[in-house]
């Protein structure tokens, strides 16, 4: 029901109502925020997994990932073998300048080597410090959350169940 | 001499006053603004929930460059803030505080016309912002100052209307007298005159929701726009000296002004709580509505307070005269 003046009590309830509750603010610099586990905060390298694919410096659509590798002889273990090779990263740079936190180089990699992390405070006084080398990008490795467990009833994942049989047939 | 020291020792009080009420009002500005809105406010500057903010803020505003523009009228420009900010100390002047522990009231200066003088220093401190919008040589700065021009024209008369029927119900334009006069009924028989009198003095402090001078979603920040550092903290200590002088003319006109228990020895505590109680509406008003537009301003004042103002002066005149 509209009766006059009604707009004019409720714009004072709902501040006076605020006024009675508790604020909203999170105190941050005071208090550290309580981040979902799956927050996207910096992304973590995982270099052994990779495979210098370029799959993510493809598809990240601000060009902000650039990787350099170089390929390694494996010499033959045996004899009359064939050597194998295998690409050794020698840059994998991110700048977190112009990164948009997509998640699109994560999702995209075949090889699980890239994670995302919760870290946020990695504030520079210099751009060009926010561009984090392997080396840094490896040490937010630390910081990755480990993977969600899936349901009780879920299917347990392919490489888990094989594991489980051949250790059954062991 | 003993009338000498007398007379500086009120204006000193006065002068206390006026520097200490309207920074205490600007704080419970920034901290009841904040929780109506779910924040917290200041909380870093003076350790204790920011109580030392407005300070900070002034430090700040002192080591501001002082900028005139070149389009300024210079004088007029320079003038403004003092303009606006030096009639309401005058007013602050004639506003009793009430009796202080039986020592006779505690008052700058009791004016026989104490409520014509009140009024009249109030429509003075308006004059301040128009100055400031006129005389910036700026177009937001202008259209402002004409916003302020027919804000004041159209609210002057209702809240002087609204003043006028307590003063003939009093018999007496002195302001002790009338809160003197004051009886519990008169809260119910004036209650028009009071909503009046409060929405009119909103439009003349051009406190939000009343602030189209000012507009910043139109007018950058309309008469104030070119102005910076103490200048601008002047019209900004006018904004909250206002509230404050506000505060106490609608507690001693309509709320009885030092009425209330033991106020032989309390009646100042009881009309400075009904002068913090006034201000904290004038903030919750600002919080809870939003900014009339520039006619909605005009066609409140003159279709609704003033008629409401004369129906209250009649009404008045009918009690007076049985």
């Amino acid at each position: 029901m509209a009766w006059w003046g009604k707009g004019l009590v409720q714009g004072l309830a709902v501040t006076w109502k605020n006024l009675t509750r508790r604020s909203v603010t999170a105190r941050y610099p005071d208090v550290e925020p309580d981040l979902p586990p799956r927050s996207r905060g910096v992304i973590a390298l995982q270099e052994e997994n990779c495979t210098s694919c370029m799959l993510c410096a493809r598809e990240c659509p601000s060009w902000c990932i650039t990787i350099d590798s170089h390929k390694e002889i494996i010499p033959a273990t045996t004899e009359g073998g064939r050597d194998r090779s295998q690409n050794v990263l020698d840059v994998f740079d991110i700048d977190y300048s112009i990164c948009m936190y997509c998640s699109i180089c994560i999702e995209v990699c075949p090889f699980d080597a890239l994670h995302w992390s919760p870290e946020f405070a990695y504030a520079e006084g210099d751009l060009k410090d926010l561009t984090h080398d392997m080396n840094r990008l490896r040490t937010w490795m630390g910081t990755v959350p480990p993977p969600q467990a899936l349901d009780a009833k879920a299917e347990q994942g392919k490489e888990l169940e094989s594991f489980r049989r051949s250790e059954g047939e062991a | 001499m003993s009338e000498l020291v007398d007379a500086v020792l009120r204006c000193l009080l006065v002068l206390g006053a006026f520097l200490t009420l309207p920074l205490l009002v600007g704080q419970m500005e920034h901290k009841a603004m904040a929780h109506m809105q779910s924040r917290v406010g200041p909380m870093a500057a003076g350790g204790f929930h920011g109580w030392a903010q407005l300070v900070a803020d002034g430090v700040k505003f002192v080591q501001k460059e002082s900028i005139v523009p070149g389009a300024a009228d210079r004088k007029v420009f320079e003038l403004a803030p003092a303009v606006a900010l030096v009639p309401y100390l005058v007013a602050l002047l004639a506003i009793p505080l009430g009796p202080f522990f039986g020592q006779g009231n505690l008052v700058g200066q009791d004016l026989d016309l104490g409520l014509f003088f009140v009024l009249a220093a109030m429509s003075v401190g308006v004059l301040g912002t128009l100055m400031g919008g006129l005389g910036s040589g700026n177009k937001y700065s202008y259209i402002g100052g004409m916003r302020v021009a027919a804000q004041l024209m159209s609210y002057e008369l209702p809240m002087v209307l609204a003043a006028a029927s307590v003063a003939m119900l009093a018999g007496t334009l002195s302001l002790i007298g009338i809160a003197e006069a004051w009886e519990p009924w008169w809260l119910l028989a004036q209650l028009p005159g009071l909503v009046v009198f409060f929405v009119a003095g909103l439009a003349e402090l051009q406190r939000p929701p009343f602030d189209a001078p000012l507009a910043d979603a139109e007018l950058v920040m309309g008469p104030l726009t070119e102005y910076g550092g103490m200048r601008f903290a002047m019209f900004l200590l006018a904004e909250y000296a206002g509230i404050v002088v506000l505060a106490g003319l609608t507690t001693v006109l309509f709320l009885g002004g030092w009425a209330g228990p033991w106020s032989d020895q309390l009646g100042w505590v009881w009309t400075l709580l009904k002068i913090v109680l006034v201000s904290f509406l004038v903030i919750w008003a600002r919080v809870a509505y939003p900014r009339l537009r520039e006619d909605q301003v005009n066609s409140l004042a003159w279709k609704v307070l003033v008629p409401l103002a004369l129906a209250q002066i009649a009404f008045t005149t009918v009690l007076v005269v049985w």
